[in-house]
């Protein structure tokens, strides 16, 4: 394996605001068929505008060409693979964006009457139960906008529910080796998040989730917020005696889906005594990450939560679909309108070209190339937990860390310069110097060992020539950012002139 | 499956490098007794042409909004959105892109992101905006627990005074969020008859007590707030003031809120990022002064140098966010609206100075006309307010849904939202917006319309 | 040569305390400082706010780092390093001086008793490592 030659594109490109010209514009606006009203007549001096906002002045050619120009600059699931753990960055078909964009499913209002928007409830309504029949879940809400928007709107349901058992209880027990989200998520509901450490195997152990209730007092524990497989790509295999020990103390079990691809078809959430878990669409579910969003983080509960969703669901009624706002025990909104309909189209189109069978073999193939990985590349890079992962695996930099003087960050880095995106790094805590690769199950397996053998060439450099990965990437317009300087003197929006540099 | 490569000789030369001996043993984790065994549920799958029916037909089952003439607003605005906004956001290097964490090879969304924060900064007239954030009901949100946050120092503060002028969602939304808040009230304060918040409301809700005082503007009636005199009694008692804007294009005409004392301004760029696509996804907007910088939820993009000096761009302050500071963090947000966020961009682009402020124009000058004529009928809820681009009928007989109903089935025109959907009390309310897609003839059309029906004239 | 001057007393937590008269002035250790890194941002109090003994009465911030300072001592903020706003990298290149944080007018001199001094903050700090 040999790096790539450097990028031939062009590196410079200054902001927008910096283009064009006075006076230019790309704008085509309909004509003003009505007599113009001067605002000034009855807008005062603090209703009317005074200084217009510092927008462009760029034609329309101008416009694509820079933003051409940037995406360049950008990596994406197209150029190659991205074996970033815990983000399943599977293909993004390309019948889900042309389905996505049929103006019956874009240019719809959520104002119009129900009769009128027939299909998209239809949609909603199918997509929630495909959702539904993967968790093994009573119903689901379509409604949160992101995975950790649904961590939200679970935990709202979860507390609701206790609520109306009249119960008041204020702490959630959160793995050492959650998602950041969680325990955020766990405050912002209010809740006081109580951490508990992993076992020895990297599981969950029943005894130190009994331990915790005793500490922290059954009646104190609103529920357990657990990643399954956990951010270690392990299953929890003792999952349903430790639901047995919640509900026994009152408690609820929360799953975080976010690692759902590993078992669809395989195992269904609610069947290990899981309560409510929040799927992310834009990971299991092929809707494209978009740079950071939009994504979709629908939540499945179970019969016994059904009545806590969010407002509206959808409701098939005598052959029509209808939305019901009429559910007093819910929680309420969690935004506006019915969710990021656009993303649910492209998941929906997903499930149905896929199906049971499918999905089923999605994940079977994911698990395939993890362990693949982890085959191939332990040696170099050793796994802190042994035996088979499921969809990723993390390794970890004890070799290279006594080897050499190069740190997993500058690996990550390296293997920009052949033609990889870094893995997730550092992530979990609960490993050192973490290296956590999720290959996911669209890649094949030519592309995986193109893969497994950068890493071993780069663990030869680290041992030859550590200075050129503590460098690396080389092979791009810009290398490693001072971000130091980036927060100590932010600099978060362009101004004219050199006012701010 | 064409998107699952694996032949079976792969899978097999797999298993060998593994050391395993079939696909299942790679899953003996997961004990026997919670294992599914059958088929999971769901629809047979299709092929591509298939699908294409399937999807083509659940699209023909509803009725698109341009195939008729449509009002409809209430937070969702329909503008003209140019073909080359999406044509930049469908290019696989923007769309299938990850989350701009690893700086030197995501460089394109990390510019644009930063050409977006400029953007949004000029139009709410703030100093910083971050990346985005889901929509406006949950940036209202943010934007309370943001406020909290400033004047976390002076505990007495617990009192969150918000304009029942709020979209009803957003208001619904804040009041989700806060519902899971002990230490914080909501207090509501209703509009006066003009439309506008009642500010003898607003004094008696006001006090040391308050953490901030929350309106929207144009209001959820299209009402322009009196924004000045409402930051200056918030200012006045120490309390955080907010607004929200759920119509962008009206910050070609109004003064910004920022301008006008606002230190934390929230909205959605629905309907300008892309097609109202029932609701979502459009993108969520926060912009605030530089001192507040530092508790603003959410990413943020921050101009830096390389290693070589050359300037580039990183996701920056990332001690506010949950990955480093877990439960402390100023919101639980990751994944936002970032391709939208793009795709603003490129709209306002552009748009550019001139179009964003002409495009303001249009929608009110239309506005306006359509209103006059009303006006003459007598069918205004507010008839002394000020209005940009929308504002709420009111029908004689009471029954604005049936109103609606009926002009539908005559006109094939989408007159506008029957408010009774959101409360009993404005049963008798159509909320009608007009935009630059509107054509002088819809207008006069809608206007007829509205002669027709004897139970909407006031004669 | 230490890195632990003589003259202050030391906390579990890393925070320093330089004792003259009833004023304390407040910083963090380079025990500390080397622990977090680059630092990015200091929050402070406010001048004139009651702070009381292992409460937390400021932030310090690295790139990938959040740490609460915690205070040795009651008392009330007499004076706050103001120029650390704009120049949070004082505390990386100068903990003890430059780089100091808070004076606090303490209420009860007792509140110092359980600090460590020098030798017994080096020892503290070599049994971490």
């Amino acid at each position: 394996m040999r790096p790539l030659q450097a990028h031939t594109v062009l590196h410079v490109e200054p902001p927008i605001f910096e283009l064009g010209a006075a006076g230019r514009s790309g704008a085509s606006l309909p004509e003003m068929d009505v007599p113009e009203i001067d605002p000034g007549q009855e807008f005062g001096v603090d209703v009317l505008r005074c200084e217009d906002p510092l927008l462009p002045e760029v034609s329309e050619l101008e416009v694509i060409r820079h933003y051409t120009r940037l995406s360049q600059w950008n990596y994406s699931i197209d150029e190659g693979f991205y074996p970033l753990g815990s983000c399943t960055m599977k293909y993004n078909p390309r019948v889900n964006e042309w389905t996505a964009r049929l103006q019956g499913l874009t240019d719809i209002h959520p104002y119009q009457n129900d009769d009128q928007i027939q299909g998209a409830l239809e949609l909603m309504w199918r997509l929630e139960h495909a959702l539904a029949a993967v968790g093994g879940f009573a119903r689901v809400t379509l409604q949160p906008a992101a995975g950790a928007h649904g961590e939200f709107t679970g935990l709202k349901v979860i507390r609701a529910a206790l609520s109306a058992r009249g119960e008041r209880r204020r702490k959630v027990l959160v793995p050492d080796s959650a998602h950041g989200t969680n325990p955020a998520s766990v405050a912002f509901n209010g809740f006081a998040p109580v951490l508990l450490a992993s076992g020895e195997a990297g599981i969950l152990r029943p005894q130190d989730v009994e331990q915790a209730l005793e500490r922290e007092g059954a009646d104190q524990v609103a529920a357990l917020m657990v990643t399954n497989p956990n951010t270690l790509g392990l299953f929890e295999s003792h999952i349903a005696e430790i639901a047995k020990i919640l509900h026994s103390a009152g408690a609820m079990l929360y799953m975080d889906g976010a690692n759902l691809n590993a078992i669809m078809g395989k195992v269904r959430p609610a069947d290990t005594g899981v309560d409510v878990m929040h799927y992310n669409l834009h990971k299991t579910f092929s809707t494209p990450h978009g740079g950071g969003g939009p994504g979709a983080g629908p939540v499945g509960v179970t019969e016994e939560l059904a009545r806590f969703l969010p407002v509206p669901v959808v409701e098939r009624r005598n052959g029509r679909f209808v939305l019901d706002y009429d559910r007093p025990d819910s929680v309420g909104r969690v935004r506006s309108f019915m969710g990021n309909f656009g993303v649910l189209v492209r998941a929906y189109t997903y499930l149905r070209e896929m199906g049971a069978d499918g999905i089923a073999r999605a994940t079977e193939l994911a698990v395939l190339n993890a362990n693949y990985v982890r085959a191939r590349i332990e040696k170099e890079y050793p796994a802190q937990y042994g035996g088979a992962c499921l969809h990723e695996v993390v390794l970890s930099d004890h070799r290279i860390e006594k080897e050499t003087s190069v740190t997993t960050l500058d690996v990550a880095k390296r293997l920009i310069d052949y033609g990889f995106h870094p893995p997730t790094i550092y992530f979990p805590l609960i490993v050192h110097g973490a290296l956590m690769i999720e290959p996911t199950e669209t890649e094949p397996l030519e592309e995986v060992e193109r893969f497994c053998q950068a890493m071993e060439a780069i663990f030869v450099e680290a041992h030859e020539d550590p200075e050129l990965l503590k460098h690396a990437p080389h092979s791009r317009g810009v290398n490693r950012m001072d971000e130091v300087r980036a927060a100590r003197k932010p600099v978060l929006r362009w101004r004219p002139e050199a006012s701010d540099s | 499956m064409r998107y699952l490569p694996h032949t079976p000789q792969d899978v097999s030369t797999m298993l060998d490098v593994i050391g395993a001996r079939s696909i299942d043993d790679l899953f003996s984790s997961i004990p026997r007794s919670i294992r599914f065994d059958g088929r999971l549920d769901m629809e047979p799958a299709l092929d591509e042409a298939a699908l294409v029916d399937h999807l083509s037909g659940l699209a023909g089952k509803n009725r698109a909004l341009s195939c008729s003439v449509s009002f409809l607003g209430a937070g969702a605005y329909a503008h003209v959105v140019p073909t080359a906004v999406d044509s930049v956001i469908s290019r696989g290097e923007f769309f299938t892109a990850y989350t701009p964490y690893q700086p030197e090879v995501s460089q394109g969304t990390l510019q644009t992101l930063f050409e977006f924060q400029t953007m949004v900064a000029e139009l709410m007239g703030l100093d910083v905006a971050n990346a985005s954030l889901y929509d406006g009901a949950s940036a209202c949100a943010e934007a309370v627990l943001m406020a909290q946050r400033i004047v976390a120092r002076q505990k007495q503060r617990r009192k969150v005074v918000v304009s029942t002028g709020l979209h009803p969602e957003y208001l619904e939304t804040i009041r989700t969020y806060l519902s899971g808040m002990d230490d914080l009230d909501l207090v509501e304060v209703g509009l006066g008859p003009d439309g506008t918040t009642d500010l003898c409301s607003v004094d008696g809700a006001l006090g040391p007590e308050a953490v901030c005082l929350f309106v929207q503007s144009p209001n959820f009636f299209g009402v322009v707030e009196p924004l000045a005199e409402l930051g200056r009694r918030a200012k006045d008692v120490g309390a955080v003031s907010c607004c929200a804007v759920s119509e962008l294009t009206s910050l070609g005409l109004l003064e910004p809120p920022g301008r006008l004392g606002f230190e934390i301004v929230v909205g959605d760029g629905l309907g300008m990022a892309g097609p109202v696509s029932l609701g979502g996804p459009g993108v969520g907007l926060i912009a605030t002064t530089e001192r507040n910088k530092r508790v603003l939820p959410g990413r943020l993009v921050g101009r830096t140098l390389d290693g070589e000096n050359r300037v580039g761009y990183v996701l920056t302050l990332a001690a506010r966010e949950q990955h480093i500071r877990r439960e402390k963090a100023t919101s639980n947000i990751c994944s936002n609206q970032s391709l939208m966020a793009v795709s603003l961009a490129v709209h306002l682009s552009l748009l550019g100075r001139q179009g964003f402020k002409h495009l303001a124009r249009l929608n009110y000058s239309k506005a306006k006309y359509l209103r006059e004529k009303l006006a003459e009928r007598g069918l205004l809820a507010h008839p002394q307010a000020l209005i940009y681009n929308e504002f709420a009928v009111k029908v004689p007989a009471g029954d604005a849904a049936l109103v609606a109903r009926r002009i539908f089935e005559e006109y094939g025109v989408l007159a506008g939202v029957p408010l009774g959907r959101f409360s009993q009390e404005w049963k008798d309310l159509l909320l009608v917006n007009v935009t630059e897609r509107h054509r002088r003839r819809q207008l006069d059309a809608l206007v007829e319309a509205f002669d027709r029906f004897p139970q909407t004239s006031a004669q | 040569m230490s890195g632990y001057p003589e003259d202050l007393r030391y906390t579990q937590e890393h925070e320093w305390a330089r004792v003259s008269g009833n004023v304390v002035t407040i910083g963090i250790t380079k025990y500390a400082v080397e622990q977090l890194g680059d630092i990015t941002y200091v929050g402070l109090p406010r001048e004139g706010e009651e702070i009381t003994k292992g409460d937390v009465f400021g932030t310090i911030e690295s790139v990938k780092a959040q740490s609460d300072v915690f205070s040795p001592v009651s008392g009330t903020v007499a004076k706050i390093n103001d120029p650390l706003e704009d120049n949070p990298e004082y505390v990386n290149d100068d903990p003890y001086d430059e780089g100091w944080m808070i004076q606090v007018e303490m209420t009860d001199p007792e509140d110092l008793s359980d600090m460590m001094d020098a030798k017994a903050y080096t020892e503290y700090v070599a049994e971490l490592d």
